[in-house]
C-alpha cells in the first residue's frame, strides 16, 4: 500500500502538468508566426519545380486517366 | 518518495516554461520599443504610431514596405511615426534586406524575440496603429495590398484629427 501512494501522486501530477502545459490541445504543436522562417524557405515548397511537377502531372493523367489534387500553393510560412 | 517529488518539480517546470503572453489586442497599451537592446530608433513614438513586424522571408511584408514608404512621406510631417520590427533570426538577412528597401522610416531587429513575443503577433505580417497614448486603436493582421492601404488612410487621418 505504501509504494502505491506516491504512484498515484505521480499520476495525478502528470496529468495535472499535461493539462496546464496544453497537451491536450493543438496549442502543443503550433509553430509561432515569428518562428516560421525555415518553414518559409522554397526547399520547403512542394511544388518548387514547376516544370517537373507538369510533367509528372501529365504522366500520372495519361496513366491513371486522372489528375488534380496535388499539394498546397506555397511554402509554409503561412504568412497573410 | 523523492523520485515523485523530483518528478513532479521537473513537470512544473516544463509547465512554468511553457507560459505564454497574451495577444495585444485593441485597447491595450503597447509595449515600449525605446528601452530595448535593439531599438535604434530615435523618435519611436509621434502622435499616431504605426508598429509593424515583418520577416525577411515574409512575401507580403516586402509588399507593405513601399506602401509604409508612401504613408511616412504623407503624414509624418503632421505626426506619424512608423516602426517596423524585423523578427529574422539572422542579423545578416535582416541587414540585406534593410539595404534593398532602404525605408525612410525607422527599422529595428527584434533579435531575441521579446518584443514579438510579449505582443504575440497573430500572423506575419502584423500591423498595430498606436494612438498618442501608446494605446493599440486599430490591428491588421496581414497586408491586403489596396485595401489595407485604404484603412490605414482612415486609420490614421481619424487619429491625427484626435487632440
Amino acid at each position: 500500500m505504501k509504494s502505491k501512494i506516491p504512484i498515484a501522486v505521480a499520476a495525478f501530477a502528470l496529468t495535472l502538468c499535461m493539462l496546464c502545459t496544453g497537451c491536450s490541445t493543438a496549442k502543443a504543436v503550433r509553430v509561432h508566426p515569428w518562428d516560421r522562417g525555415l518553414l518559409a524557405d522554397s526547399v520547403m515548397d512542394p511544388n518548387r519545380d514547376p516544370l517537373g511537377s507538369a510533367m509528372m502531372e501529365h504522366v500520372t493523367s495519361s496513366r491513371e486517366a486522372a489528375s488534380g489534387g496535388r499539394g498546397v500553393g506555397g511554402a509554409g510560412c503561412g504568412c497573410n | 518518495m523523492k523520485q515523485p517529488l523530483r518528478l513532479v518539480l521537473i513537470l512544473a517546470g516544463l509547465a512554468l516554461g511553457t507560459v505564454s503572453h497574451a495577444q495585444v489586442k485593441v485597447g491595450d497599451l503597447f509595449p515600449d520599443v525605446k528601452g530595448r537592446p535593439d531599438a535604434r530608433a530615435p523618435a519611436v513614438y509621434g502622435a499616431v504610431t504605426i508598429v509593424d513586424f515583418w520577416a525577411s522571408w515574409c512575401a507580403p511584408c516586402k509588399a507593405s514596405f513601399p506602401a509604409y514608404a508612401r504613408l511616412n512621406a504623407a503624414y509624418a510631417s503632421k505626426g506619424l511615426s512608423v516602426v517596423a520590427v524585423s523578427v529574422d533570426e539572422d542579423p545578416a538577412d535582416y541587414a540585406r534586406f534593410v539595404a534593398r528597401f532602404s525605408p525612410p522610416f525607422a527599422v529595428l531587429l527584434d533579435r531575441g524575440h521579446d518584443l514579438v513575443r510579449q505582443v504575440s503577433v497573430p500572423t506575419m505580417p502584423t500591423c498595430y496603429v498606436l494612438d498618442r497614448r501608446r494605446r493599440v486603436r486599430f490591428i491588421h493582421a496581414g497586408y491586403h495590398g489596396s485595401e489595407t492601404d485604404q484603412a490605414l488612410r482612415k486609420e490614421v487621418e481619424l487619429l491625427l484629427s484626435e487632440t
